[in-house]
């Protein structure tokens, strides 16, 4: 106990363990672990000091000011557009990975892009479903309810709250629309009096 | 898959992957699998995850085609992918630090390249495909070893690489007492590796129960439901005779549960780059002097650690994303001595086209999810 300098007991000794768990100690050795951070082993695997041919920029690609120029590879997915699009180069351009506002613009600009592509999917043969694209159907098919409860699940406490932080913005958004609906049907009848008088 | 927005994915013909750089190489996908991480992203708590991605940063397969800079792999050879995306010549990957390879993720600095992560990694489509783009081939993909069972391969691509690392993090020495905070995949694979190294006590924390069975068997570990304590680092400090333990490691990452607050600000409402309740424990387990050592995936957003405990304790905090081709020789004699079976935490394989209710099932925690493995051309 630390109360005193010895250390605690343990209930298995080296040997023990070595007849239980099969490779106990095999990597007791440090110099049988694979080298870790931090140290220069020479391990590179490709000619040292050669810089990479560069990949073809094929739109002006989005890149951390922190970096002196392009990476000579880097991923072509999803190229940024739309609204979404403007605010993700707007975060790279302007702000560092040091500034809480890269961050949050982009994490902005992912919600944004969520509801540009949810509404964009209404334009085409193939519209977004809520019941295949979220795997929903597998509460039924993969015990949804007896992998839940009774096994003293810590995550069970709060689900509670899943519905509302899921249906949450869609009901905000659902109220806003129907008060700008309501505010405009109200506003016509009372114009035309206004006239009529 | 294709990323339709937080909790949706879906599938959807894409254009095939070209060769865009003389080192590429475009692999035809035989095994890929969900990683825990991979729900950080399905969570919409990775920023810059951009609707119409391709997941998934494990996976196996064969050569297609090759770019005309590619000189050891040829079509038709079976390879492993490492996770990280490395160029093996910059000042980083020089010194073994793949994970931080600095010539491929132009969105940041921070992190190096990962298949199918996000914008933040690099803005690379990932595996959970039919055919992937591999930059680098020459540098990152392995061909499989005859000997070697493809299901254990995939598992060497990121989760079992992963794990080892994580202990290795430690610096564990003989008869060290061990905590391992999570058992998922890669908890699963610490612990198991904690022993190789010569660990003393190897203790599993998490909540589920079907886990933390696994954990007893596979891993032969001491486990403890943090759901049935009112607080387990007060418990984690009654069994080690209130000294605590020497090492802790942090398997979880940014989704942990066992705090609501952390929980609804985190991992809900994005305030947070992660729910840090099991570095948090972690910190508050281990003994004044110990080492922490994180395993777990976190967002660039700032997240409430208790630093000043950290600072306090004279703590030796460790962590990385994990160089795992530099893990792979010493990992191959461990599975070919039969120290290791990686294949046994698989706990189901989902048609690619199944893969929504998949991600749902793991996020879930359904059906005694561990390890879901997503095959493409399953039918």
């Amino acid at each position: 106990m630390p109360y005193t300098p010895e250390r605690p007991a343990l209930t298995e000794s080296s040997e023990q363990l070595r007849a239980r768990i099969p490779g106990w100690g095999a990597d007791l050795n440090r110099e049988d672990r694979p080298s870790v951070p931090k140290l220069d082993r020479g391990e590179g695997t490709g000619v040292p000091g050669e810089f990479p041919e560069r990949q073809p920029e094929k739109w002006p690609r989005e890149r951390s000011i922190e970096h002196k120029f392009l990476t000579p590879v880097f991923g072509t997915s999803c190229p940024p557009h739309g609204l979404s699009g403007a605010l993700r180069k707007y975060s790279y351009r302007k702000y560092s990975e040091g500034r809480a506002a890269h961050w949050l613009l982009l994490l902005g600009a992912d919600r944004v892009d969520a509801w540009e592509q949810h509404l964009r999917s209404f334009l085409t043969l193939r519209p977004d479903n809520p019941i295949t694209e979220t795997g929903v159907l597998s509460e039924f098919t993969r015990h949804g309810i007896s992998s839940r409860f009774g096994k003293k699940r810590a995550d069970v406490k709060h689900q509670w709250l899943d519905p509302f932080i899921v249906a949450g913005p869609w009901l905000l958004m659902a109220a806003l629309v129907w008060s700008v609906v309501r505010k405009a049907s109200r506003s016509r009848p009372a114009r035309r009096t206004e006239l009529a008088n | 898959m294709v990323y339709r927005g937080p909790y949706k994915v879906r599938v959807e013909e894409k254009d095939m992957p070209v060769i865009e750089h003389p080192g590429d190489a475009i692999v035809r996908v035989e095994l890929a699998s969900i990683c825990g991480s991979d729900l950080h992203l399905y969570h919409g708590m990775m920023p810059d995850t951009r609707v119409g991605m391709t997941f998934g940063h494990e996976f196996i397969g064969v050569v297609e085609e090759v770019g005309p800079g590619v000189r050891n792999l040829q079509r038709g050879d079976r390879v492993m992918v490492p996770f990280n995306i490395f160029c093996g010549t910059c000042w980083f990957c020089a010194r073994g630090l793949y994970a931080n390879c600095h010539n491929v993720n132009p969105n940041a600095t921070a992190v190096g390249g990962i298949y199918g992560y996000s914008h933040t990694c690099g803005g690379y489509d990932g595996g959970q495909a039919e055919f992937v783009r591999v930059p680098f081939a020459d540098v990152g993909p392995v061909v499989i070893p005859n000997w070697m069972d493809e299901e254990d391969a995939v598992m060497l691509t990121d989760a079992l690489a992963t794990g080892y690392f994580g202990a290795q993090l430690g610096d564990i020495v003989e008869n060290d007492v061990v905590v391992v905070f999570g058992a998922g995949p890669v908890g699963l694979y610490a612990a198991k590796s904690a022993w190789l190294m010569g660990a003393g006590r190897v203790i599993v924390i998490d909540h589920l129960e079907y886990r933390l069975e696994k954990a007893r068997a596979f891993a032969h570990a001491e486990t403890y439901n943090f759901a049935e304590y009112d607080d387990i680092v007060v418990h984690m400090k009654k069994v080690t005779d209130h000294l605590g333990a020497d090492v802790a490691i942090d398997a979880v990452g940014a989704e942990a549960d066992g705090n609501f607050i952390q929980h609804v600000t985190a991992a809900k409402l994005k305030l947070q780059g992660g729910s840090p309740v099991a570095l948090n424990w972690a910190i508050d387990s281990v003994r004044k002097g110990g080492t922490v050592s994180v395993m777990g995936a976190y967002g660039p957003m700032f997240s409430a650690v208790k630093f000043g405990d950290a600072m306090n304790k004279g703590l030796t905090l460790r962590m990385n994303q994990c160089h795992v081709k530099r893990q792979w020789p010493r990992l191959f004699e461990h599975i070919r001595a039969g120290y290791l079976k990686p294949s046994e935490i698989i706990t189901h394989r989902i048609p690619l086209e199944h893969i929504a209710e998949g991600y749902h099932m793991f996020s879930a925690k359904l059906d005694g999810c561990i390890k879901p493995l997503v095959v493409p051309n399953a039918g």
